[in-house]
């Protein structure tokens, strides 16, 4: 019930931007105004608490049909509306993610258990993705360093490799070997995994994941380009050497092992200077791309004396 | 006319009606830009059709078809400059040096554009015999146009295939004509000579 009011008032706050910079202002007087008829208080400021861990005030979550209806899932489909349908043959329940390597508690982690540990958070991230788009999520879940410290990756996990569910059949595209080789892999340095901004997402908006979103469990890495937030993942293993990512494995000088977003190094077909904000007007400038999307102050000190150029 | 006109007013409609999805910005830049290459290969497919059916009335249509794709192409270039970017120049400046798929698809604006102006009588008549060597220049927009669609995607690759396919089947029927052309010329001279 909560979560809808809110939800409402952010959906209208989108369409003007004069009403979203007094988004405070209003959250006060929703406040107040839901102070008066019952005492809610405490659970709604701890919403909001929960929702500014790098104080977000000025982000507006972007719709969420458009986020619903606008996904790269290409073992399902290539176009960004036809996973919607697809995806939904997916099996999320019950689901479990194996843990393998370099730590002192492997084994097949249960997802119900894994929530029941690691209490529902909400993170409000930006999502920047390589082709130039990008949009606001209102993700729900926890951080992936809350898993791993759980696990106790030993001395010699220097990377976390993930892996993506894989049933060819019911995904078209999983049984050609036209773009990637399936299933689909993505990986982290232990620090940039151990980040507090890394997040396993199992939410959005207040709600379950949907499938085609990733669900019931997806990597959400706010720095790096979206193809990063590997979804529905079934498989986590901590390696001492670097994993090769399935996008760098199709094309390695198209897409790095890092993939943080800099607008100074381009792909080498397109530009990274600038993106298209989703449900950002016709006739409304592009928003220039930020250094780690707008997150330098909290990871650029994973990259300190690296050339980000040469890793990109 | 009215038909080529269609895709248009079924974009309209697409817009009114809010059909476009999350990113419509995109849908509309890829709609036109889907147009402008239909439109491109059925020019290139006049000549081809001619040769083999004899079908003379189909050439009236070709400036027609010519000008619907410097028209939606227009409407594409329009829709990065005014619609995507709010014409910022700086940044869009920017974007295009470093966009390699950009530049490909300038290359085959930059030919398109003056195709569709010097389409005339009157240009023709005043161009002469350069008229037809600035028209040629189609297929070197044909192709950087192709190119331009392929650089642009991260993976699937079907839909630019079969542009490249069309327009290399259009383009190599003209290879194979002139080829035979010069081997009948070869035959003849070499019958003259004996």
């Amino acid at each position: 019930m909560l979560i809808k009011t809110k939800q409402e008032i952010l959906a209208s706050e989108i369409t003007a931007p004069e009403v979203f910079k007094n988004r405070r202002t209003l959250i006060k007087a929703g406040i107040a105004t839901l102070t008066l008829g019952a005492g809610l208080i405490p659970e709604l400021s701890e919403a909001i608490d929960q929702s500014t861990p790098v104080k977000e005030a000025k982000l507006t979550p972007t719709p969420l049909k458009y986020i619903r209806n606008y996904t790269n899932y290409y073992e399902f489909s290539y176009n960004k509306e036809g996973s919607t349908d697809l995806a939904q043959k997916l099996t999320t329940d019950p689901w479990s993610v194996e843990i393998s390597g370099a730590a002192e508690k492997p084994g097949l982690y249960h997802l119900e258990d894994l929530l029941r540990q690691n209490p529902s958070q909400e993170r409000v991230y930006r999502f920047r993705c390589v082709e130039a788009w990008a949009m606001v999520i209102p993700w729900l879940g926890f951080p992936l360093a809350d898993l791993l410290k759980r696990v106790q990756p030993t001395s010699k996990a220097r990377f976390v490799e993930f892996t993506s569910v894989l049933k060819p059949e019911i995904m078209p595209n999983a049984n050609s070997k036209s773009m990637l080789a399936w299933p689909y892999k993505e990986a982290l340095r232990i620090d940039e995994a151990m980040h507090p901004l890394t997040f396993l997402a199992t939410g959005m908006y207040g709600e379950t994941l949907a499938k085609q979103n990733g669900a019931p469990l997806r990597l959400v890495v706010p720095w790096k380009y979206g193809f990063k937030n590997i979804k529905a993942i079934v498989k986590i293993h901590l390696s001492e050497n670097q994993p090769i990512s399935s996008w760098t494995q199709a094309a390695p000088e198209e897409y790095g092992f890092y993939a943080n977003v800099n607008p100074d190094v381009s792909h080498p077909r397109w530009s990274q200077r600038s993106e298209r904000v989703l449900a950002s007007g016709f006739f409304t400038p592009r928003k220039h791309t930020e250094l780690f999307n707008g997150y330098a102050e909290q990871v650029a000190a994973l990259y300190a004396n690296m050339d980000l150029k040469r890793y990109f | 006319m009215l038909l080529g006109l269609a895709p248009l007013f079924w974009l309209f409609m697409n817009i009114g009606f809010d059909r476009l999805g999350a990113n419509p910005i995109q849908a509309i830049h890829f709609y036109l830009g889907d147009w402008s290459l239909r439109f491109l290969c059925l020019s290139l497919a006049i000549n081809p059709l001619l040769k083999i059916t004899d079908w003379k009335w189909i050439v009236s249509y070709r400036r027609m078809i010519g000008l619907f794709t410097c028209f939606y192409a227009t409407l594409h270039v329009l829709n990065y400059l005014a619609v995507d970017h709010a014409l910022m120049w700086q940044t869009i400046g920017r974007d295009i040096i470093e966009s390699p798929y950009i530049i490909m698809g300038m290359i085959a604006y930059l030919i398109i554009l003056p195709m569709g102006i010097t389409s005339t009588k009157a240009w023709q008549k005043r161009l002469g015999h350069k008229w037809k060597t600035l028209h040629r220049f189609i297929y070197l927009a044909a192709v950087t146009a192709v190119i331009h669609y392929f650089w642009h995607l991260k993976g699937n690759l079907a839909e630019p295939l079969l542009y490249a396919l069309i327009i290399a089947m259009l383009l190599g029927f003209r290879v194979l004509l002139w080829w035979r052309t010069k081997q009948i010329r070869l035959v003849v001279s070499a019958g003259n000579n004996s």
